[in-house]
C-alpha cells in the first residue's frame, strides 16, 4: 500500500499512554487525500503518485490546474505533491484517508520551517555574543571573528555568519504514529513537526526503518 | 485552542478535586512495579497548582521520615491518579509557597481554614 500523506499541521498538545506516561504529540489533519495522476516508468520514465490535499474554491485555482482535476472528476485541490513509489497499487480518483498509517509505525514528516528573516549569528548558529561588561559596547549579539588574519586573507567559504534563516525545507525524521483517526483523517506523530500551525506538511513511511 | 486539538486531550480527571496551594493532601497514585501494579499514598502540602490545560499540574511537599522534604509533582488529568482527598485547607497569601521550602517544624504550620 502506498504510505504517504498530505496534511495540515494542526498543533501540539499532549496525551497519556495506557501506562499513563504523557506523550507529546503533534496533530495533524492529514486527509482525505485524492490520487490525482499516476505516473509510470513506461510513459514517464519513474514511478510516482501524485496525490492532492485540501479542498478550495475554484476560482482559487488556475483552469490548468481545474482541467487537470477535472480528467478525474475531483474536487478542486490546493496542492498537488508527487510521492514516488515502488510498486503501483492505487488508481487515479482513488481516495486515501488516515488509516494508510497504523498506530506505532515510524514516519518522517516533511514541512516548511518558520522563516526567522535575516537572523544574526547568535540566534541562527547560538554562537555566544560578547561579554555583557566590562566596558563593552555595540558587542553584545556580536559573531567576533570570522577566521584567521593575513593568511588566508580572506574569509572561507561557508563560514558561518549572519543571514536568512527559516523558511526551508526541514525533515523530521522517524517520528511514532500515536494515533489515528480515519473518521476525522487525523494523525498523531509523537514529537515537534516543523513549521508554524496550518502549514502544510507531507507524511511518508519513514527512510530509516 | 483548535477544536480538532481539544478533542483528542485527556478529559478533566473526576477524581481529583480543585486544589488550592495550602491544602494538605494525600494522593493516591497508581505506580507499576516490574509487572505488579499497586496504589502508593503521597501525603503532604500543596505547593503550587499549575493550571494549563491538559498540561496542569501540582506539587505536593513532604516531610520524609529522615527529615529531609520530599516534592512530587503530578498531572492533574494523569489517568495513575486514583483519587487526591484533601484533609483540610489552610490560610494563606501567597499562591506559591516556595517559603515552606526553607523551613521546618513549627515554623512549617499553616494555619487552617474552615
Amino acid at each position: 500500500m502506498l504510505k504517504g500523506l498530505i496534511g495540515k499541521k494542526i498543533g501540539m498538545t499532549q496525551i497519556f499512554d495506557e501506562d499513563g506516561a504523557a506523550i507529546p504529540i503533534t496533530l495533524i489533519e492529514a486527509g482525505p487525500c485524492y490520487v490525482t495522476q499516476v505516473r509510470t516508468q513506461e510513459r514517464d520514465g519513474y514511478a510516482a503518485v501524485q496525490m492532492g490535499f485540501s479542498e478550495v474554491k475554484p476560482k482559487r485555482l488556475t483552469g490548468g490546474t481545474l482541467g487537470h482535476l477535472k480528467k478525474n472528476e475531483l474536487p478542486p485541490l490546493r496542492f498537488l505533491r508527487e510521492f514516488r513509489v515502488k510498486d503501483l497499487d492505487v488508481a487515479e480518483g482513488d481516495v486515501l484517508k488516515a488509516d494508510v498509517f497504523a498506530v506505532g509505525e515510524r514516519v518522517d514528516v516533511i514541512g516548511t520551517s518558520k522563516g526567522r528573516g535575516f537572523a544574526g549569528a547568535v540566534k541562527r548558529y547560538g554562537f555566544a555574543g560578547g561579554p555583557k561588561t566590562h566596558g563593552q559596547s555595540d558587542r553584545q549579539r556580536a559573531p567576533g571573528s570570522r577566521g584567521s588574519g593575513t593568511t588566508p586573507g580572506r574569509v572561507f567559504k561557508g563560514a558561518r555568519g549572519p543571514g536568512h534563516m527559516g523558511n526551508v525545507r526541514v525533515t523530521s525524521q522517524h517520528l511514532k504514529v500515536e494515533l489515528v483517526d480515519a473518521e476525522r483523517n487525523l494523525v498523531g506523530v509523537r514529537g515537534a513537526v516543523p513549521g508554524p500551525r496550518g502549514r502544510m506538511v507531507l507524511i511518508k513511511e519513514a527512510r530509516k526503518q | 485552542m483548535n477544536e480538532l486539538l481539544k478533542s483528542i486531550e485527556p478529559a478533566v480527571n473526576p477524581n481529583v478535586p480543585h486544589l488550592d496551594p495550602g491544602d494538605i493532601v494525600s494522593v493516591h497514585a497508581k505506580i507499576k512495579e516490574g509487572t505488579r501494579e499497586r496504589v502508593q499514598e503521597f501525603k503532604g502540602t500543596v505547593l503550587f497548582t499549575h493550571n494549563n490545560g491538559s498540561n496542569s499540574s501540582f506539587t505536593v511537599r513532604r516531610i520524609a521520615s529522615n527529615g529531609v522534604g520530599v516534592e512530587r509533582t503530578f498531572l492533574t488529568r494523569s489517568p495513575r491518579l486514583e483519587k487526591v482527598v484533601i484533609d483540610r485547607h489552610s490560610k494563606v497569601r501567597r499562591a506559591r509557597l516556595y517559603y515552606l521550602r526553607g523551613r521546618t517544624g513549627k515554623s512549617a504550620r499553616l494555619k487552617q481554614r474552615f
